[in-house]
């Protein structure tokens, strides 16, 4: 990571936390960026003049509050926001000590807010992206392939709903906080490229947020670290993260896992979600992560034995089917019941997906051609490739399906 | 909605099309098995075109494409779907937006125009 990079994540970790606090006072998501976003601008002009105070984030923190009484008393809407801030404890004779001031992670209560079931559920990780990390909309918009117009707009109503609706600043009650943590583990998930640790690769819809998804995993851990699924869901990310530098070529070729060279997998990465997952399985709760992550550590054991254990991988995703069944998760199954019990049967759980399910999902006709090479049906194992390439983003996948569909073809 | 997806291509791809044929028929199948195909054509490369302006009523006509740009469009498809955001995951599958790129258009209907 260069130093840039550095700065930007030591940046990330203040940005998060002074929003979080600011819209813990306010309830206004959109303000209080705004507000930071002039404290930030203030900073870059008084610190080059003034040289950096010694409690920046505290500076910060005044600075952006004073915009948002301004903005209120100019506006003269938002008797929320002046009411927040009267009983602040950073009255303004307060300043002189700016070294003392100290003020709580509330993070937590915002990712919590972001993830909120009264928020359409496809905004979830935009929103979090935007708030708790101050990534901007087309950043946003272009990892989700989304018009960045669109996806502005779609941040901008969800802010304003969080803000009319009234939606509670709090932590969840101990009974709501099961499927309420689902949904912010979700969210974090869906930030992460998923899926292409499929037999013949995927669509790997949502690029070059992993560092991002891995991060807020980790503050997560941090925040809750009580809570197995949380561990579970870093171990996942940590161990697809490991395998990075294999998936590729030197020249950019595609390489699917089982081909993938164990060696160029990423030992410290492969330790740390190791540790995560027996740190979460102490709790003795297993979910879905958790699953998800255990699938991931057979794999990984490649490193070690030179083969994988097919067997333990098929009921494993067998259990995954029945805490959550999706297409990733049957795709997965299936590969893992070829293996173990023949191709016929890994071929006749996919066709029993029903049909308007998997048309347009790159992964099953990628499978499909895979199992269906070894059917004396060639014209239905060519039209499975010629479907997986068309429906492929990414080029390396692309160039590899269409390698392969043609070594079948001059194979037969 | 239709949409048009504008296929945009560098020198080296039109040079090269013979190579990125197979790509483009998968796609324009898993186009048409999806059933959102509404049409398309691609398009001879860009020194084959024709170019027609009429100043005060003289016809000056002139080799090429209009635009002279490193990236010219090669051709198009027309899909129907229903929003935006399924135009863009059609767009994304489409070779040319690792090559080069594709813009996506909705298409004016009569009642628009």
């Amino acid at each position: 990571m260069d130093a840039r990079r550095a700065a930007e994540l030591a940046a990330r970790n203040s940005y998060g936390r002074l929003i979080a606090y600011l819209v813990a006072q306010t309830r206004d998501v959109a303000a209080a960026e705004d507000a930071l976003g002039d404290a930030f601008l203030a900073a870059l002009k008084t610190w080059t003049e003034s040289g950096i105070p010694h409690n920046p984030e505290a500076w910060l923190l005044v600075t952006a509050r004073h915009r948002l009484i301004d903005m209120a008393r100019r506006t003269q809407v938002s008797d929320r926001i002046l009411n927040a801030f009267k009983l602040d404890r950073f009255a303004p004779t307060t300043e002189p000590s700016l070294e003392d001031v100290t003020f709580p992670d509330d993070r937590l209560k915002l990712l919590f807010i972001c993830a909120h079931p009264a928020i359409d559920p496809t905004i979830h990780t935009p929103l979090m992206l935007q708030t708790v990390l101050g990534l901007n909309a087309a950043q946003i918009a272009s990892a989700f392939l989304v018009a960045p117009a669109t996806m502005s707009q779609r941040l901008v109503r969800a802010k304003a709903k969080i803000r009319d609706a009234g939606i509670a600043f709090e932590l969840p009650l101990a009974f709501e906080l099961p499927t309420r943590l689902e949904a912010v583990l979700e969210a974090i998930y869906a930030a992460y490229t998923n899926g292409w640790e499929g037999v013949s690769g995927a669509d790997p819809r949502q690029k070059g947020l992993a560092e991002e998804a891995i991060w807020l995993a980790r503050l997560c851990v941090q925040l809750l670290p009580e809570e197995p699924e949380v561990r579970g869901l870093l171990a996942l990310m940590l161990h697809c993260e490991a395998r990075r530098e294999a998936r590729r070529t030197a020249d950019g070729a595609y390489v699917p896992l089982l081909q993938q060279d164990t060696r160029l997998w990423s030992q410290p990465m492969m330790a740390e979600a190791e540790a995560e997952l027996t740190q979460a399985s102490t709790f003795q709760q297993l979910g879905r992560f958790q699953l998800e992550a255990a699938i991931q550590s057979i794999h990984a054991r490649r490193a070690i034995t030179q083969q994988v254990d097919w067997q333990a991988l098929a009921l494993l995703y067998e259990g995954l089917i029945q805490l959550s069944p999706t297409l990733g998760a049957l795709m997965s199954h299936a590969a893992a019941i070829a293996e173990v019990k023949g191709w016929e049967q890994g071929l006749a759980l996919l066709e029993a997906l029903p049909p308007e399910r998997v048309n347009s999902y790159q992964p099953y006709w990628a499978l499909k051609a895979h199992l269906l090479k070894h059917s004396p049906n060639h014209s239905d194992t060519q039209q499975a490739y010629v479907r997986a390439i068309g429906l492929t983003e990414d080029p390396a996948i692309r160039e590899f399906l269409m390698q392969r569909s043609h070594h079948y073809n001059s194979s037969i | 909605m239709k949409y048009a997806i504008l296929v945009y291509e560098t020198e080296q791809d039109f040079a090269n099309r013979e190579m990125h044929m197979p790509a483009y028929s998968a796609y324009s199948q898993a186009l048409a098995e999806a059933g959102v195909m509404a049409g398309g054509a691609g398009l001879h490369p860009p020194h084959t075109g024709t170019t027609i302006r009429l100043h005060d009523g003289q016809r000056k006509v002139q080799d090429g494409p209009y635009a002279d740009t490193k990236e010219q469009i090669g051709g198009f498809f027309l899909i129907e779907v229903p929003d935006l955001d399924t135009a863009l995951d059609w767009a994304a599958r489409c070779p040319a937006a690792s090559n080069c790129a594709v813009e996506v258009r909705p298409l004016l209907t009569m009642d628009q125009a």
